[in-house]
């Protein structure tokens, strides 16, 4: 052995040449290979991949000639963008290579943007400047940033689009969350563009709980607020049974009673379920509360709680005082005064307290709470911060309670401790402490939430558009919102108008809700004889839609002040009430209009004119235009609808004066019974 | 993940000990290593599951052909079932769920519950097109029985195409009313041809898609009662349109894309 290595040191080294000339040849083989390892890299692999998959193709003469060699890159200084992705993924940017199966040869779906304006990392993620695949797309020691998987991409567009984009959803969906959940309540989301996202749901003030319920269903409340609603908000504090009785009785300890909230019985309340029923309907609760029918399934609208097992809950005093006038127990309320009379608040409290779940507080006993679990009440609910979503009399909204979010989806994956065999991953990360919060310490305070594993997504999607580039976005990049509106009327129909939440419903101005019309331009649009008796008596305006204007009792003062404020203040600039005549149109116009309407136009497949041969209705029934609408308005209208009700599904037909004029006197030509004396003129 | 071998024998040609050993032999022991590491990679973990039971057959009981965006949930779980000779269901069979890469399973395998069923929620790949999901049992003889599932998934185009098809079209388009949409479909005179009616549509071009969509029925001798949205809707809302009902077309129209059938 030793033998043989001696002679071949010999033979390498055995003289000075020798040596020279060996040493030389191992040296001149080093120096290959920096260029071996070029010549051999992964990017020029995939590149003669490419051109051999091409050449095939019966556009490989286009595809040659758009394909350039050697490294790629896509350098973007303001957005920090130093991409070399399109090194290996040639063919991004040939629309044709769509029916390439995988990447790294696929075209690039479409989207709005140009690769070129708008690199690769900025919306993937990944390390841009890596030549190698794993480099690029992994996170190694010295880049973290590993590529975002395709769940979560439209966070990315959230990085520059503040608002809702109708492509994507999840993204939309994700941000109502982070309000409507209430997550902003605890943690601070301080957005780009300066201001601090404001929770959207309204967590009733517990100061008076103990006119509006008894102790015992707050216990089980706290214990398990989904088996009392399971489409409750409230999240599950999973908290021991001494814990809930001592929270259960601060609260009632702490409550005050209110003037007025529990007016003493005027009437019992009645037991007449088929009137209750009718009544419930009669007022469409159902399209703002819902309730569970015998086949578990929800029926009614998500606006206000759930009223499944409500009779459980309420006391029947305060359920009268509150259907009677809420604003009194809750003066910002979304639930509108009705203006019910003793005997209606008698049929609908019955009806409401019928439905009551025995098994709910059967096994609930509390005996009454001593000073120290008050006292340790008081503790609890401190520490767990209810203030900041309830008011509470005596406790104050505690400040940063909860990490800010503001940059949470740049967060390093180094400061992150994760559950053992989760992927070492920030959206892996954001996801399972969504899911389950207490799964990474007993002790943390976050609570555990009922959220569906699509609503995980969505909100882990909205939370890493949050991060470091978004805040860091030179503004002539970002597109914001449309602001916000807190659009409230004047006076005292603004008064009346509060009283009677219209904006739970109907949007005014940009502020509102969107389950009934927008009613910004109804002072062009309506003739005031028709909005009075519609305030007195709503009719049916559109047969397929479920959720309907309620009557509210108004008195013949309540309605003039109501109507006077439409007809003047919601005034379209577009439209001139007094251009166009309501009557006064030719038998000939009339005529022509009706078989534009037929004929042309095919209005028929959406709109009801003639009761008898008519069947569509997706749009309102045009049988009253002439008693209901302005003539400006149906012209304007039939000219350009969106330009007065941005979004409404009516096509906008590109009309010529002729024909908008014939249409127009063919509708007004339609009220209801007097139809045919309008036809004699 | 493709390794490009070449690159590690760039690495290991400078090989330290000559010792008996070349360097040729060096490189390749260092090859044969990488080769095991990422062959035994491949390999699925096997399942811990042990099945007490063995069925002959495995039908869909729900969540096929559904559409969901790229890489997210579908919005119902797949739901299969293993019967026996008689079709009766089998509970306590293994259900192994399979797919082209990028596709997750939560749970990847399971064993059937007391009615023979086993629920899964499937969240799709990366890339828009059809997806082919595999959901396999054994029988007594041990044999592999497999069922396959086709479901949807929709790029961004189509994803926006989708949206403006709920706020346009579908109420006249899709016969099913659902309880906040009740569909106009059965109040036409002249049936509108539901999105994915793929025999009808397929053969429609693009080009006659557009015309039928921005100049309405007439343009092309058919019924007046589809109106014309050019005025309504830009070119880049109707190329998503199009987009979209070709993505949802059955049979598949062959502008979707391609079809993931490989595991």
């Amino acid at each position: 052995m030793k033998e043989k290595l001696t002679s071949l040191w010999q033979r390498l080294f055995g003289d000075s040449v020798r040596a020279f000339g060996v040493v030389s040849l191992i040296f001149l083989a080093s120096l290959a290979i920096a260029p071996a390892k070029n010549f051999f890299s992964e990017w020029r692999y995939y590149q003669h991949g490419y051109l051999r998959m091409v050449r095939n193709r019966s556009d490989a003469n286009t595809l040659q000639r758009h394909f350039q060699g050697g490294i790629q890159q896509i350098w973007l200084p303001d957005l920090a963008v130093v991409d070399r992705c399109t090194s290996c993924h040639v063919g991004l940017k040939e629309a044709s290579l769509v029916d390439v199966p995988t990447q790294p040869f696929r075209a690039h779906p479409v989207i709005p943007h140009k690769i070129d304006q708008f690199g690769c990392t900025a919306c993937h993620r990944g390390q841009g400047a890596a030549t190698t695949v794993s480099e690029a797309h992994n996170s190694t020691l010295a880049w973290e940033q590993p590529i975002l998987p395709a769940k979560y991409i439209e966070s990315s567009c959230g990085q520059c689009h503040r608002g809702p984009l109708p492509g994507t959803p999840q993204l939309n969906q994700g941000r109502n969350l982070l309000s409507r959940e209430g997550c902003v309540h605890c943690h601070t989301v301080k957005l780009p563009d300066g201001t601090t996202m404001k929770a959207t749901d309204d967590p009733p003030s517990l100061s008076h709980i103990a006119d509006k319920t008894t102790r015992e269903w707050i216990y089980a409340w706290l214990k398990d607020p989904q088996s009392y609603a399971s489409t409750s908000t409230m999240p599950n504090f999973k908290l021991s049974d001494d814990n809930a009785r001592d929270m259960s009785a601060f609260l009632v300890a702490n409550s005050t009673p209110l003037a007025g909230d529990t007016a003493a019985l005027s009437a019992k309340a009645s037991s007449d379920p088929a009137a209750g029923a009718s009544l419930y309907g009669e007022s469409f609760c159902a399209s703002c509360h819902a309730v569970q029918n015998a086949a578990g399934n929800m029926v009614g609208g998500d606006v206000g709680p759930e009223l499944t097992r409500v009779g459980s809950k309420v006391k029947p005093e305060w359920l009268q005082a509150w259907l009677r006038n809420p604003r009194i127990y809750d003066p910002a309320t979304g639930m509108p005064h009705y203006r019910f009379n003793d005997p209606q608040v008698a049929t609908l409290s019955g009806f409401l307290l019928a439905k009551a779940d025995s098994d709910l507080l059967a096994n609930v006993h509390l005996e009454a709470a001593t000073p120290d679990q008050v006292k340790h009440g008081k503790q609890l609910v401190s520490d767990y911060g209810c203030a900041s979503c309830h008011e509470i009399a005596g406790i104050k909204k505690p400040e940063n309670f909860a990490p800010e979010l503001s940059r949470i989806g740049s967060k390093p994956v180094t400061q992150l401790i994760f559950l053992p065999g989760m992927p070492h991953t920030l959206p892996d990360y954001i996801a399972s402490k969504i899911k389950q919060p207490r799964a990474f310490s007993p002790g943390l305070k976050m609570p555990q939430y009922t959220l569906t594993p699509a609503q995980i997504d969505s909100l882990t999607t909205a939370l890493l558009a949050l991060n470091d580039r978004s805040n860091t976005l030179p503004p002539s990049l970002a597109v914001a919102a449309a602001p916000e509106s807190d659009y409230q009327p004047a006076g005292k129909a603004g008064k009346l108008m509060t009283d009677l939440a219209c904006f739970s419903c109907h949007r005014i101005n940009g502020h509102g809700g969107d389950m009934a019309p927008d009613l910004t331009w109804e002072g062009s649009s309506v003739q005031r004889e028709w909005l009075v008796q519609f305030f007195k008596n709503p009719g049916t305006l559109r047969p397929s839609l479920i959720r309907r204007m309620p009557r509210f009792n108004l008195t013949d003062g309540e309605v003039n002040e109501l109507t006077d404020y439409i007809m003047t203040v919601y005034q379209s600039p577009a439209v001139d009430r007094d251009s166009m005549s309501l009557s006064g149109y030719s038998q000939g116009q009339v005529e022509l209009g009706k078989q534009l309407f037929y004929g042309k136009y095919s209005c028929q497949g959406c709109h009801i004119v003639d009761t008898k041969t008519d069947k569509g209705y997706i749009g309102p029934t045009l049988t009253h235009v002439g008693s209901r609408l302005t003539a400006a308005w149906v012209y304007q209208w039939m000219k350009n609808p969106q330009s007065l009700r941005p979004g409404t599904a009516e096509p906008n037909r590109g009309m010529s004066d002729e024909d908008a004029r014939a249409l127009t006197a063919f509708l007004i030509s339609q009220k209801g019974g007097a139809a045919k004396e309008v036809a004699k003129k | 993940m493709t390794r490009y071998s070449l690159t590690h024998v760039g690495t290991a040609a400078p090989g330290r000990r000559a010792e008996r050993s070349s360097v040729a032999a060096l490189a390749v022991a260092v090859l044969a290593t990488l080769l095991t590491i990422s062959c035994s990679r491949k390999t699925e973990s096997p399942s811990l599951l042990k099945p007490t039971a063995f069925g002959a057959a495995i039908v869909e009981s729900s969540g096929g052909k559904q559409t969901a965006q790229t890489g997210s949930l579908l919005p119902q779980p797949v739901v299969v079932q293993v019967n026996d000779e008689q079709g009766t269901a089998v509970a306590g069979a293994l259900v192994e769920f399979a797919a082209a890469p990028g596709v997750a399973f939560e749970p990847p395998n399971a064993l059937t519950d007391s009615s023979g069923q086993v629920t899964t929620n499937v969240s799709l790949g990366g890339m828009a097109g059809r997806y082919q999901l595999t959901a396999s049992t054994l029988d007594k003889s041990h044999k592999k029985v497999e069922l396959k599932i086709e479901e949807i998934a929709l790029g961004y185009q189509q994803t926006l195409g989708r949206h403006l098809n709920d706020q346009y079209c579908e109420r006249c388009h899709n016969p099913e009313s659902t309880v906040e949409r009740v569909s106009n479909y059965d109040n036409l005179d002249v049936k509108p041809h539901p999105f994915a009616e793929g025999d009808v549509l397929n053969k429609i071009s693009d080009a006659d898609l557009t015309a039928i969509i921005s100049h309405g029925g007439p343009a092309l001798n058919k019924s007046a009662l589809m109106p014309a949205w050019g005025n309504t809707l830009s070119k880049s809302d109707i190329q998503a349109l199009i987009s979209y009902i070709r993505a949802i077309s059955d049979p598949p129209s062959r502008s979707a894309g391609p079809v993931y059938a490989k595991n």
